[in-house]
Formats: structure tokens, C-alpha cells, sequence
């Protein structure tokens, strides 16, 4: 196949484009420059995108003796992922930049362009098991539960995933980092990127201060109605948040506080008990289903990209993907992603994804 | 493989290997007063006074220096500081080695005159005397003799009459003329004038700064005092060795290469038009560099173009580039008042030396379904998501 292995100039993508080489496939490398403005040699390099990453991954492949070429994606990334972010931040709303990348710029523009190319498949770094089965694509977690990046794929369609390839969810990221050491990839030990990448100080309430209109509002006492007191505006918040709510100490009832609810309309903030932040129903639109999805399914809800998972029964009506926990969770906001999973001792089976638009 | 980037970089003369290859297996330092000294200045007065024949410069006129970008520095920074003025005119297509040395030279306080070009990339004479009528403080005027990016050449010497007449130094970047087209330094009235080594067949890392003597420049590098006390630092021998080699040859054979090898970049163009009649010739169609063809493939972007090429063996170039390596509209074809879809979908040929028939044939063998796929990805490029309707 010829195949374009996309090279953020992390260990990941170098490891997974090594062994699509190895598996004796065509492979480019091509690695994506998102930010408009690549800046100096050091900023920012813990996410994508600055000049250092790229030198990473082009002598990653030099090492693998492939072609290599950047690709300018800043305008679309921009549009695609930074503005909606900022969007859906004003709308009170929580969203995963990373899934929207995937969905938007990995899966979208660099596949269409791709396949425009004469490309057969995008090649990535994500751990994640991908496989053809009765010509649908299976997608799996990843034999590495800790790194499993299955959630911000769930929402690929099977055409998107079909011209998907994900050579390391078989491995662990030690084994991922000790191959590339054998390899003599030099970005062997290179940090794992963490935070978002275009916030590289990891400051989201400043970035998104500087960019969407923000309107003070109210504090609210959920449980009576109480103004609390006032806050900037609803950016400064997100759903659990407990610290840095600007009010004075516990409630009348000695408990600390969480924030329940954003509504961005009013610019009120809801705030409240623990107890309150539990979820036991989520309903979610814009559902992507990989089986069919006939009647309630038992399966394995999924509500951020590590962690928060429970057992649950899931049902799409009408184009709405409504999902009841059997045990409860926290911290569930509008615009995240819910991941279904059949569980299986082979790794969990993704069912489908969508975005939460109600909790509970 | 058809190797159409000329004007990158272009191969080294066997000639000027032999003779640089020669001199680094000797020791000396030029600035030394013994034996090997003496042997390795005798080296280097010899390049310089071959170099100054070739140019049409005195010798002493000749600086040796590290490329094309440090003589471009030097000329703009140097003669700026040194004259006390605080206007600088330069033209919107320069090459980076001039335009971001302009750029800084505006952060640090001066003021700057940006002509401007026609639709060719081309500066007028006319445009200069007009900025240069309209202040009495102009330490410099910089225009490139031809173009890097689209070849088109400019009236360096009717510049030169008009910055003469006012008494302002001009000087002119002319890294892709030398060789190309005839080159004579005295003749131009430029004042100062860069070259490099590596786009005439010499080595990488060596080049000049033909520098009037009445000229004053203050240098960028304090040292030793080489070069006129402007351009401080250990000569590199074998590289001057070389570059005076490949100068020589490149300057000997212009005349004769020139005329083969337009009439071989005019093939290219017809040839290509033949297969994509939509294509754009940028540049001056007639006043251009011989090796140079820029087209545009309307609907298609650079990048895509350029690495279908390169797997099918013909390699080019996109036009400038940064230091990740991501093709930016060019500025050159932006100052020209090209749409940026357009400048984004163009690619620079360029023929040398050692070019040959079968090169152009490379390229016209594939080309047509190379243009084509690379039509279909930018309409992919294009085609905005399915977007999802948020409440």
C-alpha cells in the first residue's frame, strides 16, 4: 500500500511509521504544521508544530530513508479545531480539541488530500487497535490501557477508518519508546506531549479570555437559588471544577462546593454538593455508529479521554444516542464525547461515539 | 532523475573540485608572513584577481565572504550604518538574505522605502529616482540584478545611473545572474554587488562582495582585518580557490550556455503548455534569466506538485521557503499582485549546466497526470467539512 504516515516528530508516529517501512509498505512522511505561527525553536515544544518537532520527524525519517515533506495546515486547523474550541467554550460547552483533530485534519484534510494523491491509508501514532472484519472496520482499545487513545478515534467514521492505520496498538508505550531506542530514532526519550497543543503554557482560561467575548455573570447557590457571587465570565469555569470559585468557604452545610452547570445565556454559574455532579443518563447527538445499533445494548460508557468509565446500557432513537450509567459518573459537561465499548478480553470493541448535549 | 533546480544550488564544476580539492590538501593561512603563507596569499590574490577579471572589478574591489547571504548583509547593514543616514529604498522581491536584513534594519529605527515592482517582478528606474527625489536621507538602494524566484531581470544599470546621479550607494544582489547573464561590475555603476560560489558551480559556503572603493561599509565581523578591514576572518583557501575556478568558466561559457540553455527552458514551457494549456508563465517573458521557468498550475498547490515530481524523479522547487520547511505564498509573486491561490500553486524549474534534452523530456513524461492528481487534491484541499449544526 502507499501509505502517508503522519510525523508530529514525537516517538509515536516515528515508531508507527518505521513500521509501516518494516511491513513493507510505501510510506511518506509527512509532518503537519498546524500553528500559524511555528515561532522560535523552543516554544510550545511540549504539544505539535514548532520548528523543532519538525526537524524531530524529518530525521526520523531520514533515519528510515523515506520522503519527507511538511504540509501547511495551520489555516485549516484554525478553523477547524482552535475556533471551534473557542466556540464551544462560549457555548458553556466542553469540547475535545484532540478528537476534533482526529475527525477534522488527520482524518479529513490530510485523508482527502492523501487519497487525492494516490494514497492508500494515513498512518498514525495512536494507540489503538484498528482491523478489517467482514469489511467493517473493528476498532479496539489499545493493548496499553494506560496510553489507549480509542475515545478520541470513536468518532471516525468507517470510511475514515477504513484508510486508517494504527501500527502500535498492539504495544506499550515502553515498548514503543524502547523500540525507537533500538531503531536509534533519536526521539527515543522525547517527553510525551500532554497538554493541549496550542495552548503550550497549558493556560486555557488566558487563551480563551483573549478570544472569545466574555461576560461576567453570577455565582448560584443550585440547591437555593443563592447569588453566591460574580465571575468573569464562563470560560473561568469548567463542570467539577471545586477550586477557585471565588466564594468564601464551604455552604451553610459545612460541604464544599462543585460547579454544576455553565449556562452560558445568563452567564451564570451553577455551583453545588458533590453529590450533584453525578451523571446516571447522558444524551448525545451527532452519534457515529460503528454495529448496528438495534434496541439497548450492554456495553461500557466512556465520558473523557482517560478515565471516567462505567457500565452502562445504551439505545439510539432518533438519531440521539441516549446512554443510562449503571453506576454514576462526575464531571460529564455538554460537548464531551460519550465512547461505547462492548467489553472483550481481546480489547474492548468501540460501538460508537457522540457528543453529549444532556446529562442526568 | 531530471535535477531542475538550478537555481537552488547547481553542480560543481569538475574543474573547480579538482582545483579546490588540490588546494585543501596544502597548509597555510593567507595572513601568515612564512613560506606556506606566502603560498596560500599568492592562492587566494590569484582567485581574487581572476574573479575581479571575470566581473569586470579591480581586485581590491573583491571581498571574499561566507555567501550569498553574509554579502548581502554586509552591503545593507554596512553601507547603511556607515553612511549616517536613515533611508533605506529597497524592493519588495529581494531575496530573504536582503528583504529581512531590510526588515531588521527598520526594527532597529530606520526608515524604509519598499518600490515597487510591476507585474513581471520588475523595479523601474522611474520608481527609484521618485523615492529617491523624495528624501534627502537615503544611505542605500538594494535591487537584485534577476530574480530567484521568477527570473526576470532588472534595469540594473539605468538603477545604478539614477542613484549615481544623486550621489546614493546602490547595491544589487546578483547571486542568480552571474554566470547567467553578463555580469560587469564597473560597467553596472552599482556600488556594490553580491555573488555566491555554489549557484555558479563553485563550492558551497564561499562567496563575494564586489565593493566600489569609494564605498564605505562598516562590517558586520570585528577580527583580524582581512579583507579591507570589512570582512575580519581566517580566508578559506580551497573554497576562494574553487569559487575563482568555477567564476571563471561559468563567466567564459555564459554566452554560449545561455543561448542552449534558454532555447532548452523555452522547450520546457512550450512543452508543458502542451500538456496543461492553463499554465501561467510568471516572470518577464522575454527579459528573464535563461535557466528559468515559473509556472503556475492554476487549481493545484505547490506542495502537492512538487512531491508527486520528486516521486516520479523530477525535482523543483515550490519558491521560498521557512525553516520547517512549509511552502508560503511566495512574496515575490504576492509584490506582483498574484492571487495567493495562484502563488501558492506555482513551481520554479531552472536549467544549468549540466541540464540536458532528457531532463525537460522527465518532466513532460509526467507532468500531465501529475497536474491532474494534484488538481483533484487541491479541490479535496478546498472542500470544507460536513459541518456539524451546534444549537
Amino acid at each position: 500500500m502507499k501509505v502517508l504516515a503522519a510525523m508530529s516528530g514525537g516517538v509515536d508516529s516515528a515508531v508507527a511509521a518505521a513500521r509501516a517501512v518494516e511491513a513493507g509498505h510505501d510510506v511518506t512522511g509527512v509532518h503537519l504544521a498546524l500553528s500559524a505561527k511555528p515561532g522560535t525553536l523552543r516554544t510550545g515544544a511540549r504539544g505539535c508544530c514548532t520548528i523543532e518537532d519538525a526537524h524531530d520527524a524529518r530525521r526520523a525519517a531520514d533515519l528510515m530513508g523515506i520522503p519527507f515533506y511538511v504540509w501547511d495546515f495551520a489555516e485549516r486547523f484554525t478553523e477547524e479545531v482552535v475556533e471551534d474550541f473557542v466556540a464551544e467554550y462560549a457555548a458553556g460547552r466542553t469540547p475535545n480539541p484532540c478528537l476534533r483533530c482526529n475527525e477534522r485534519i488527520k482524518f479529513e484534510a490530510l485523508l482527502d488530500k492523501a487519497i487525492a494523491l494516490g494514497f492508500d491509508a494515513v498512518c498514525t501514532g495512536h494507540y489503538a487497535r484498528l482491523e478489517m472484519v467482514g469489511g467493517r472496520p473493528e476498532l479496539r482499545r489499545s493493548a496499553d490501557m494506560g496510553k489507549d487513545q480509542s475515545y478520541v478515534l470513536a468518532s471516525l467514521t468507517a470510511d475514515q477508518l477504513a484508510h486508517a492505520m494504527f501500527p502500535l496498538g498492539d504495544t506499550t508505550k515502553d515498548d514503543v519508546r524502547a523500540e525507537a531506542a533500538s531503531r536509534g530514532l533519536s526521539v527515543a526519550k522525547k517527553p510525551d506531549s500532554h497538554d493541549i497543543c496550542f495552548i503550550p503554557d497549558g493556560d486555557t482560561q488566558k487563551f480563551l479570555a483573549g478570544r472569545m467575548e466574555t461576560k461576567p455573570g453570577l455565582l448560584i447557590d443550585d440547591a437555593t437559588g443563592a447569588v453566591l457571587g460574580r465571575h468573569a465570565g464562563v470560560h473561568e469555569f469548567t463542570v467539577g471544577q471545586r477550586k477557585g470559585l471565588g466564594i468564601d468557604g464551604p455552604a451553610a452545610d459545612g460541604r464544599p462546593r462543585y460547579v454544576l452547570a455553565l449556562e452560558p445565556v445568563s452567564g451564570n454559574v451553577r455551583v453545588g454538593a458533590a453529590e450533584k455532579l453525578a451523571v446516571t443518563g447522558i444524551s448525545a447527538s451527532a452519534p457515529v455508529a460503528h454495529v448496528e445499533l438495534d434496541g439497548p445494548v450492554e456495553c461500557v460508557a466512556q465520558v473523557r479521554a482517560h478515565g471516567g468509565t462505567a457500565p452502562a446500557v445504551a439505545e439510539l432513537v432518533d438519531g440521539v444516542l441516549r446512554v443510562q450509567l449503571r453506576e454514576p459518573l462526575k464531571g460529564v459537561a455538554p460537548g464531551q464525547a460519550v465512547a461505547i465499548y462492548r467489553e472483550d478480553a481481546a480489547g474492548d470493541i468501540v460501538l460508537a461515539s457522540a457528543t453529549i448535549d444532556a446529562t442526568s | 532523475m531530471a535535477y531542475l533546480d538550478h537555481a537552488a544550488t547547481t553542480p560543481m564544476h569538475p574543474q573547480a573540485v579538482a582545483a579546490m580539492t588540490e588546494a585543501l590538501s596544502t597548509t597555510g593561512n593567507a595572513s601568515s608572513l612564512h613560506t606556506s603563507g606566502r603560498r596560500a596569499r599568492r592562492a587566494i590574490e590569484e582567485a581574487r584577481e581572476n574573479i575581479a577579471d571575470a566581473l569586470g572589478a579591480r581586485p581590491s574591489e573583491v571581498l571574499f565572504t561566507g555567501g550569498g547571504t553574509e554579502s548581502d548583509n554586509l552591503a545593507v547593514k554596512g553601507i547603511y550604518w556607515a553612511s549616517g543616514r536613515r533611508r533605506v529604498l529597497a524592493s519588495a522581491v529581494e531575496h530573504h538574505a536582503v528583504l529581512d536584513a531590510v526588515e531588521w534594519l527598520e526594527r532597529q529605527g530606520a526608515d524604509v522605502t519598499w518600490l515597487p515592482t510591476d507585474r513581471f517582478g520588475r523595479v523601474s528606474p522611474e520608481s527609484v529616482a521618485e523615492a529617491l527625489d523624495a528624501s534627502d536621507d537615503v544611505a542605500l538602494v538594494t535591487t537584485m540584478w534577476a530574480n530567484n524566484e521568477v527570473g526576470t531581470i532588472n534595469p540594473v544599470h539605468e538603477i545604478a545611473a539614477v542613484c549615481a546621479a544623486r550621489g546614493v550607494p546602490f547595491h544589487t544582489d546578483a547571486v542568480q545572474a552571474v554566470g547567467a547573464v553578463p555580469v560587469d561590475f564597473a560597467a553596472s555603476g552599482a556600488s556594490a554587488l553580491t555573488m555566491t560560489g555554489h549557484k555558479v558551480g563553485g563550492p558551497y559556503g564561499v562567496g563575494v562582495l564586489l565593493l566600489a572603493r569609494d564605498v564605505k561599509c562598516t562590517p558586520l565581523m570585528h577580527g583580524g582585518g582581512q579583507e579591507r578591514d570589512v570582512r575580519s576572518g581566517t580566508l578559506d583557501v580551497p573554497s576562494i580557490v574553487g569559487l575563482a575556478r568555477a567564476v571563471r568558466i561559468s563567466v567564459e561559457e555564459q554566452a554560449f550556455r545561455a543561448v542552449e540553455i534558454a532555447a532548452l527552458r523555452d522547450e520546457l514551457i512550450a512543452s508543458v503548455r502542451a500538456v496543461v494549456p492553463d499554465v501561467i508563465v510568471n516572470g518577464d517573458p522575454v527579459d528573464r534569466l535563461p535557466g528559468n521557468a515559473h509556472l503556475t498550475f492554476p487549481g493545484c498547490e505547490g506542495d502537492s506538485l512538487l512531491m508527486l515530481l520528486d516521486a516520479r524523479g523530477v525535482e523543483c522547487s515550490t519558491g521560498s521557503a521557512c525553516t520547517a520547511g512549509v511552502a508560503q505564498p511566495s512574496h515575490v509573486l504576492l509584490a506582483m499582485g498574484v492571487e495567493p491561490a495562484l502563488a501558492r500553486g506555482s513551481l520554479r524549474f531552472s536549467l544549468g549546466h549540466t541540464s540536458t534534452r532528457a531532463d525537460v523530456e522527465k518532466l513532460v513524461s509526467v507532468i500531465g497526470p501529475v497536474v491532474e492528481r494534484a488538481r483533484t487534491a487541491g479541490l479535496a484541499g478546498m472542500r470544507r467539512s460536513r459541518k456539524v449544526v451546534k444549537q
